[in-house]
C-alpha cells in the first residue's frame, strides 16, 4: 500500500466551533433594502452564491452590511465572520482587511504580512478561526467567497465576484 | 442483502487487484473510491498499454511508410475494431473517435442539426441531462432560431414517459436523452422510447456516457442514431470518446472540423473529404489513449459486462439498505430502475463540507451540481453528495462510507 505524507491536521481545525456557530447562525443574515453598494459572489466549483450588501454614509464608512445566499459551512462562515469585522469601519480599512484576509487564507500560512496585519486590530482575532481551510486547499475559495464579493461591491464592479 | 453476500466475491476482490491505484492511503486511510461516474479507475493493463505504446510503437497514424507507424496504425485502428465489436456495431464506418461525450454530442449537433433545422423546428431533450446534452443544443437552437424544449421527470427522478411521448410531435428535429442519470442514476428505458421516437420520424441521439460502464450495449438493438460515450468513464484514459452514428446519416454529414486526415485530396478550390468514420477526425487523433481504450474494453470484455452489472447490482442494493439506516438522510433519485450511483444529503449539512469530511477519511466522493444543475433545481436542492460504484469497489468500501457519514455528523452534531 501506498501513501502520500500522512496529514497531521484535524477535520476539527477546519470545522472549529466558531465557524459551527457563524454556519448555523449567520450575523446580519438577509437583504438590506437601503444598500449602496452590492455584489453577488460566485463559487463556480459548488455553485455557492452570496450576495453582500453595504450602506456606505457620506464619511466613506461602512453603515450597515448583510449578506445573503446558500453555501456551505465555511463560506457562509466566513460571510457571517466578514460583516461582523467591518461593520462600522472606513472603506479603505475594510479594503485592507480584505487583502490581509485573502492574503492570509491563500499563503498557506506562511505570509506574516498577513498576520502582521491583523494583529493590528485585536477585534479581528476571529476572523483567525478561517486559518483551518489553510490545510484543505479545495476549501480555500470557500472561505474568501464573500470577502471577494465585499471587494466586488466597494469597486462597484458589473460582473459578480468570483473565486476562480 | 444476505450477510453471505456481503462479502466481496472472490471475482470481485480479483477485479479490485488489477487497480493499482486504488492501493494506496488517502490522508492515512486506504482510499476507498467512490467517484467512479465522475472519472473510472484504469486498471493495469489500460496503464501498461499506454506506456507500452508510448516506449516502443509511439508515430504519427495513417501516414508513414515506416514500421513504427504502422504499428500505430494497426493498434489505432484495432481499437476501433474493438469498440465497434463492444457496441454492436455494424460497420467500423460507424465509430467515429472523438475526445469524449461532450466533443460527440456537439459534432452531431453542429454537423447533423445546424445545416437542416430553422425556427420552427424543435430539439427535445430532458429535465434530467448533463450540461453536455443541453448546451450543445442550446448553442445550435442560437444559431438556427430553433427551440429546445424538455421532457420532465417525477419526484423520484424519473422520466414522465406520457409527457415525453406527447412531446414527440411533428415539429421535433431530434431528441437527445441520457442512458443513465449522472447525477441520479436513473436508467432510462430508452430502447421503448427510441421505438416511439422511430414511429414519430424523430432521430435519436443517446448520450451513453454514464450507460457504458455498467452495462452491455448493442446499438443495434437499442436502434439509435446515434450513441455518444467516453473513454474515462469506462476505465479507460481521458481524452478520449465515441460517437456511433448510423451509417447512412454519417454519409450524408459535412465534416465537423477541418484538417488533416479528414481529406482524401486538397486544392485550394476544392478538398475532397476522406470517407468514413476519418471524414470527422480532422488531425492527429489522441493515439495512445484510444489504443487504451481499446485495452480497457479487453479487460471488461474478459471480465464480462454481465457479471460486472450483476455485481454492481448486488453491491448498489447494499448501499441502498445502509443508506437507509442512516438517520437523518435524504436520499435524492430513487427510480426503480438505476445504475450504481446514489444521490443524498445528510441532515443539513452541505455537500460540499460532506465532501471534505469524507475525504479527511480517505472516503473520495463527488459533491455539488455534478454538471446538472437544471435536475438540481427540480429537487429544490443546490446540490447533492454522490456515490458511484464501480465493479472495484466491494461492500467494505460502503462500510467505510457509511462510518464516515458518521463521522460527519459528529463533526456537526
Amino acid at each position: 500500500m501506498t501513501g502520500h505524507a500522512a496529514v497531521t491536521h484535524d477535520i476539527l481545525d477546519l470545522y472549529r466551533e466558531l465557524i459551527l456557530d457563524h454556519a448555523r447562525s449567520p450575523r446580519h443574515f438577509g437583504r438590506l433594502e437601503n444598500a449602496t453598494h452590492t455584489a453577488q459572489g460566485i463559487n463556480p466549483l459548488c455553485g455557492d452564491k452570496l450576495c453582500v450588501y453595504l450602506c456606505i454614509d457620506d464619511n466613506e464608512r461602512i453603515e450597515a452590511i448583510s449578506f445573503e445566499g446558500s453555501g456551505c459551512a465555511i463560506s457562509v462562515a466566513s460571510a457571517s465572520l466578514l460583516t461582523d469585522s467591518i461593520i462600522g469601519l472606513s472603506v479603505d480599512k475594510a479594503e485592507a482587511i480584505f487583502s490581509a484576509v485573502t492574503r492570509r487564507l491563500t499563503h498557506g500560512g506562511t505570509d506574516e504580512r498577513g498576520d502582521t496585519d491583523l494583529d493590528l486590530d485585536k477585534p479581528l482575532e476571529k476572523i483567525k478561526a478561517l486559518d483551518g481551510v489553510r490545510e484543505f486547499p479545495s476549501r480555500v475559495k470557500c472561505a474568501t467567497l464573500a470577502w471577494h464579493a465585499m471587494h466586488s461591491a466597494l469597486r462597484q464592479d458589473a460582473m459578480p465576484a468570483t473565486t476562480e | 442483502m444476505s450477510h453471505a453476500q456481503r462479502q466481496p466475491s472472490v471475482a470481485a476482490a480479483d477485479w479490485r487487484k488489477d487497480f493499482p491505484i486504488l492501493m494506496q492511503t488517502v490522508n492515512g486511510q486506504p482510499l476507498v473510491y467512490l467517484d467512479s461516474a465522475a472519472s473510472a479507475q484504469q486498471p493495469a493493463s489500460v496503464i501498461d498499454a499506454v506506456a507500452r505504446y508510448q516506449r516502443e510503437d509511439h508515430a504519427n497514424v495513417h501516414r508513414g511508410v515506416h514500421t513504427l507507424s504502422h504499428r500505430a496504425t494497426d493498434a489505432y485502428e484495432g481499437a476501433r475494431d474493438k469498440i465497434r465489436d463492444f457496441i454492436n456495431a455494424t460497420s467500423r464506418s460507424e465509430i467515429v473517435l472523438t475526445s469524449g461525450t461532450t466533443e460527440s454530442i456537439n459534432l452531431v449537433a453542429q454537423s447533423f442539426c445546424r445545416p437542416r433545422i430553422g425556427s420552427g423546428d424543435k430539439i427535445l431533450i430532458t429535465h434530467l441531462e448533463h450540461h453536455a446534452n443541453i448546451v450543445p443544443w442550446q448553442l445550435v437552437c442560437e444559431q438556427t432560431g430553433a427551440e429546445l424544449i424538455v421532457a420532465p421527470i417525477d419526484d423520484h427522478g424519473q422520466l414522465e414517459l406520457e409527457a415525453l411521448r406527447s412531446m414527440m410531435t411533428n415539429d421535433v428535429f431530434m431528441l437527445a436523452i441520457g442512458h443513465v442519470s449522472n447525477a441520479l442514476g436513473t436508467v432510462n428505458p430508452v430502447r421503448e422510447i427510441i421505438a416511439q421516437a422511430k414511429q414519430c420520424g424523430i432521430p435519436v441521439l443517446v448520450d451513453g456516457a454514464q450507460g457504458v460502464p455498467h452495462m452491455p450495449i448493442d446499438v443495434q438493438d437499442l436502434d439509435c442514431d446515434f450513441y455518444a460515450f467516453s473513454g474515462h468513464k469506462m476505465f479507460g484514459p481521458t481524452g478520449t470518446g465515441v460517437l456511433y452514428g448510423r451509417e447512412t446519416l454519417l454519409d450524408e454529414m459535412p465534416p465537423y472540423q477541418g484538417g488533416g486526415d479528414m481529406i482524401l485530396e486538397v486544392s485550394f478550390e476544392s478538398t475532397i473529404y476522406n470517407e468514413l468514420p476519418y471524414k470527422f477526425e480532422a488531425g492527429t487523433p489522441n493515439i495512445s489513449g484510444v489504443i487504451g481504450l481499446g485495452a480497457a474494453i479487453d479487460y471488461l470484455q474478459s471480465a464480462g459486462m454481465q457479471r460486472i452489472a450483476a455485481y454492481e447490482s448486488d453491491l448498489h442494493e447494499y448501499m441502498l439498505s445502509q443508506l437507509g439506516r442512516v438517520d437523518d438522510i435524504r436520499l435524492i433519485g430513487t427510480a426503480a430502475d438505476k445504475a450504481s450511483v446514489q444521490s443524498f444529503l445528510l441532515g443539513d449539512i452541505h455537500s460540499h463540507d460532506l465532501g471534505t469530511i469524507l475525504d479527511h477519511q480517505g472516503v473520495a466522493i463527488r459533491t455539488g451540481h455534478h454538471c446538472a444543475m437544471p435536475v438540481m433545481k427540480r429537487f429544490g436542492i443546490s446540490g447533492t453528495a454522490r456515490a458511484s460504484l464501480a465493479f472495484y469497489n466491494n461492500a467494505d468500501d460502503i462500510d467505510r462510507l457509511l462510518a464516515a457519514l458518521e463521522k460527519a455528523r459528529q463533526v456537526f452534531k
